[in-house]
């Protein structure tokens, strides 16, 4: 990619995680801290989807296990060892644990395509497009989405 | 806002607090002409302002005011009627102000009607009908010599010039922001470092007033200075952050201890903790206030209650200095409020049913407050008649509550405590002031909320004595840190009451009564509840099981209610800071927030009130074993409790009490008018009025009830004309409905009794919730309904049930599937699309594949109706699908199933 491409207002800088096999994007603004999570403390009685609670210098988050929410196979069964991001929602921080955390890509919004309509529809709702990559597709993410759409299923 | 502005407001709503309760003093001692002095001042001091920030209706309202308390101070007799119109103009001043503070501006409208009646009053004005019109000129001059008169005291002023005022204020609108003189403006600026500068002085030369709270405020403002509430929160945070740090800091040390290693850090880090600890309580007492500031409103309160109820009350007020964390404050301001009320209204009795008790013709209700090892007790006590144990007792009996045997068995003080029970009220009848039996479980709730209890104490014809215990902050608490299946939590110390450690062996062991565990302590039989069940997990640690011949129980106090909770390990008592959870994690109601400990890890903080709603229907009946079995039988055919009130006609209407959110009562007066409809505002946001009964809407004055429904953000009122009482019984409609709005007749407490149809009112609030729906003709068919949201199932059934359906409801499609994989038949499946566990559409494709299933139409409702869920449906072959709110197509929907099967069972 061009430098010029890198400067350009349409491109969009992206942290790469992989759950599963699958490579998905999040939109580095959004991205606060990519780190390796120590102790989770169980939260009973809450949504399976919720990992748990941590203490992330001095500040308590709840972190949300991806690999639960888009039921794809996580590589390891226990939640340490796993790379956690930590991601901005309105005034809350939450953390997302992943399976592997890659490089930031920049990639030019242009080229974001939409969601091919045979998606699963649990993804459709918290995916915003894909990128056609060299070697395999990037799906990207709507954090918010994805947070809102766990925040319902828990009031229910 | 403008800073000048937000001061103002600041300045001027503390000012009319003092105002309120000095004029309430005044009104009992005409006398005392310093009572009087200071409120002339400080009403004095708000006109002056008022006219300075170009506030012109305020202006001349107050100075109507002032002119009135002139007259008073020259030596006019003071009359009733006259305190209360003074206080009508500082209640308006007060609304006008809360529009300001919204708005930023004066709203529009006019006080002419009640300036005339002050100036009546005053004597300045004689003819109603001819508002004093003078000429200009003449006024600005009169108002001139107004303020100058004001600033020397000058008592001996004749009153004629007091005349000439009142035509200044009334013409005082002319006068643009502009065109204010330089006299003004400068008595103005004198004037407005009246409030912070002038009580004091005044407090000081006063005798020892009856209520302390004046001089305790007055000595304070002296050396106090503002500061913005966000200030000390960000303080206390940084505290919290601090005494977490520490904790850290010692339990490195302690491990070091515990090598037997001296450390080099053990002197400093003994020091850095003591200075820690200083200065968490340093910061803790600027969030401190004077509990006083939570009963400021309650002399006046007490005061029109008296006026409105015909008995002479007095109320004294003892420790209104002892402090408290402003949160807490904030948080029992209204329990109290409701608490005094109660006591004026049920407790004290008329003037001469007192005089033939041979007690003062003044009743009194003492409020007093003090510390106590941490926490804050305030009681509220009146020598009123005190609570009829005799008419408790039948009450119970009649409302089911308790059976004659235990309340033979039950002490005074026990029956008494009745009255925090849900939908319990001693009052024969409702009286617009209290008697809904809705209060003091609410009262109770909110104490407990915060983690405090409240105790009673009643003896009959002596009065009544609520004693509340509360903590003095919420911020950070002692907690006992606990073990159960390897995970680490914390209970709130105030909470627990004791430890007991069980062996099998020994005298304390636990015993079991079917499946109830119990342990024998002391003389009581007390209920145990294992966290591992409430919690739902699992012991991983094998190895402890073995040992668990010997456990712990930890127990429990929650308001009269006692129980055991059986955990693996006890580990010692801490502070702790409290966290509030995530929003992700606010509904496990078992926690209450979360800490950080020691070590860095995070553990959860168990709610106590949580555990003890969880445990609570399995207590009740594990506590009461041999309750009557006549009881549990009407439990379970189906009897629910019934909201019976009256709206429009005289017979008793009915709603199911689970739909009804609260139940309220407000003020004629805190109606607002957006378009055509009613609102009022209700917890920081406007809710719409629906009446029941339409002629409610031309009621003038005095109060209203209400019924508030609430779903998610949605909150609306239902205005009725009276609520009757609650009563448990069983709804089973007769006759159809022949008027919108309800859904048929049915026999409830053995009356005929008109049951609501709440779906009809709803679209009227909000033309979303729903859409109405009508009467379909009875055929009793099995229908599966599964839906989530318990709004909905109390919703949506009666009408399925209305429509002539057998409903078997279940929550989620899991549990649906479950029955029909057990074999149960049904005709129809009504689904929720979105339900966790297992969706609609899962649970369509589930049946289609079950061979008994396969042909029953399924119907889908669903809050989104979008094409592609509408596509996704007729893929799976679901007959229809239909938005949640719309009963008609439901309905509509239903009856052409019939169809359907007939064909089928026809061919």
């Amino acid at each position: 990619m061009s430098k010029d491409n890198l400067t350009n207002n349409n491109a969009q800088q992206y942290v790469t995680i992989r759950l599963g096999g699958q490579l998905f994007g999040l939109p580095i603004d959004r991205v606060q801290d990519v780190f390796m999570p120590e102790n989770f403390t169980f939260v009973p009685l809450a949504h399976q989807k919720i990992a748990g609670v941590l203490n992330l210098r001095g500040r308590i988050l709840t972190a949300i296990d991806l690999s639960k929410v888009f039921d794809v196979g996580a590589v390891n069964d226990t939640n340490s060892e796993r790379p956690a991001v930590n991601v901005i929602y309105g005034n809350e921080s939450y953390v997302f644990l992943t399976d592997i955390i890659g490089e930031v890509v920049t990639l030019n919004n242009d080229q974001l395509e939409a969601n091919p309509v045979n998606l699963n529809s649990e993804w459709a709702k918290t995916c915003v497009g894909t990128y056609r990559l060299k070697n395999e597709l990037l799906v990207i993410l709507d954090i918010d989405v994805l947070i809102e759409e766990l925040l319902s299923q828990d009031a229910a | 806002m403008d800073d000048l502005l937000t001061e103002f407001l600041t300045e001027t709503n503390e000012s009319l607090e003092v105002v309120d309760n000095e004029l309430v003093r005044f009104e009992r001692e005409p006398d005392n002409a310093q009572i009087l002095d200071n409120v002339f001042r400080l009403v004095h001091t708000i006109k002056g302002t008022c006219g300075f920030l170009g506030l012109p209706r305020l202006e001349m309202l107050a100075h109507a005011g002032e002119t009135l308390m002139g007259t008073y101070r020259d030596g006019a007799k003071v009359t009733d009627d006259g305190v209360s119109t003074i206080l009508e103009s500082i209640d308006q001043i007060k609304d006008i102000l809360a529009e300001l503070e919204e708005t930023q501006q004066e709203p529009e409208g006019s006080d002419d009607e009640l300036i005339n009646r002050l100036l009546i009053l005053a004597g300045v004005v004689e003819d109603k009908n001819n508002p004093v019109a003078e000429e200009k000129v003449e006024d600005l001059k009169a108002g001139k010599d107004e303020q100058e008169e004001a600033k020397e005291e000058a008592k001996q002023e004749e009153t004629p010039q007091v005349k000439e005022a009142t035509g200044g204020g009334t013409l005082g609108r002319e006068l643009k922001p502009g065109e204010v003189s330089l006299e003004d403006l400068e008595a103005a600026f004198q004037n407005a470092q009246g409030p912070d500068l002038s009580p004091p002085k005044e407090a000081k030369k006063q005798t020892p007033a009856p209520t302390k709270k004046a001089k305790g405020e007055a000595s304070l403002a002296n050396q106090s200075i503002r500061v913005n509430v966000q200030t000390i929160e960000d303080l206390m945070t940084m505290v919290s952050e601090l005494v977490l740090t520490r904790n850290q800091l010692l339990e490195i040390s302690r491990r070091y201890e515990g090598n037997h290693e001296e450390s080099e850090f053990a002197t400093p880090l003994q020091r850095l903790s003591n200075v820690t600890a200083e200065l968490q309580e340093g910061v803790m007492k600027t969030r401190m206030q004077p509990i006083g500031n939570a009963w400021g409103k309650l002399p006046r309160i007490v005061r029109d209650l008296s006026v409105e109820l015909g008995k002479p009350i007095d109320l004294d007020m003892v420790g209104a200095e002892t402090e408290l964390d402003r949160q807490v404050l904030e948080l029992i301001r209204d329990p109290l409020t409701h608490m005094v009320r109660n006591s004026a209204d049920h407790g004290i009795e008329m003037p001469d049913e007192r005089q033939k008790a041979n007690k003062s013709k003044t009743g009194t209700i003492r409020l007093s407050a003090y510390h106590e090892g941490g926490h804050i007790i305030i009681s509220i006590a009146d020598d009123g008649k005190g609570l009829p144990t005799q008419k408790l007792k039948e009450k119970l009996l009649t409302q089911g509550l308790a059976s004659e045997a235990e309340i033979a068995s039950m002490s005074d003080n026990q029956i008494q405590k009745y009255i925090f029970h849900p939908g319990f009220s001693t009052a024969e009848k409702v009286t617009s002031v209290s008697g809904r039996g809705v209060g003091m479980d609410v009262v109770r709730t909110n104490i407990e909320l915060i983690g405090g209890s409240i105790d009673l104490k009643s003896k009959e014809g002596f009065g009544t004595t609520v004693t509340i215990k509360i903590p003095l902050t919420l911020a950070i608490i002692p907690a006992l840190i606990i073990e159960t299946a390897g995970e680490r939590f914390a209970i709130p110390q105030l909470a627990v009451s004791e430890l007991v450690r069980v062996n099998m062996g020994s005298e304390n062991r636990i015993e079991k009564i079917k499946d109830a565990e119990v342990l024998r302590l002391r003389n009581s039989l007390l209920p145990i509840v294992r966290l591992t069940n409430l919690l739902g997990i699992e012991n991983k640690n094998p190895d402890k099981k073995i040992k668990s011949n010997s456990t712990f129980v930890v127990v429990a106090q929650v308001g009269t209610r006692s129980f055991g909770i059986i955990v693996d390990e006890v580990f010692h008592t801490e502070e702790i800071v409290v966290k509030p959870m995530s929003n992700m994690l606010k509904e496990v109601s078992m926690f209450s927030g979360t800490t950080i400990m020691g070590d860095g890890s995070v553990i959860m903080i168990v709610d106590p009130n949580g555990i003890a709603q969880a445990v609570g229907t399995t207590l009740e009946s594990e506590a009461s074993l041999e309750q009557d079995e006549a009881q549990a039988v009407k439990k379970d055919d189906g009897s629910i409790s019934l909201l019976i009130f009256e709206a429009g006609s005289g017979d008793p209407k009915a709603v199911p009490l689970s739909l009804v959110t609260r139940l309220e009562e407000f003020d004629i007066s805190t109606i607002e008018r957006s378009g055509d409809r009613n609102m009022v505002q209700y917890r920081g946001r406007l809710m719409p009025l629906v009446y029941v009964n339409e002629s409610g809407k031309q009621q003038k004055d005095g109060t209203f009830s209400l019924l508030v429904f609430a779903e998610g953000e949605r909150v609306m009122g239902l205005v009725v004309d009276r609520i009757i009482d609650i009563v448990q019984d069983k709804l089973e409609l007769q006759v159809d409905s022949n008027g919108d709005g309800f859904l048929g007749s049915a026999i409830i407490s053995g009356q005929a009794t008109e049951v609501l149809d709440v779906g009809y009112y709803l679209p009227l609030a909000f033309a979303d919730w729903f859409e109405r729906k009508e009467q379909v003709g009875p055929k009793t068919r099995k229908l599966l309904y599964a839906e989530d949201s318990p709004f909905f199932r109390n919703m949506i059934v009666p009408v399925l049930i209305g429509a002539g359906y057998d409903v078997t409801a279940v929550e989620d499609g899991i549990e649906a599937y479950d029955l029909v994989k057990s074999g149960e038949k049904y005709d129809i499946v009504v689904t929720d699309i979105e339900m966790p566990n297992m969706d609609g559409f899962t649970l369509t494709r589930c049946l289609s594949e079950d061979k008994n299933a396969a042909n029953w139409p399924v119907i889908a409702l669903s809050a989104f109706v979008g094409p592609a869920s509408q596509k996704r449906a007729d893929q799976l072959g679901m007959f229809d699908f239909i938005a949640k709110f719309d009963r008609k197509g439901l309905l509509d929907a239903l009856k052409r199933t019939e169809g359907v099967i007939d064909v089928e069972v026809a061919a």
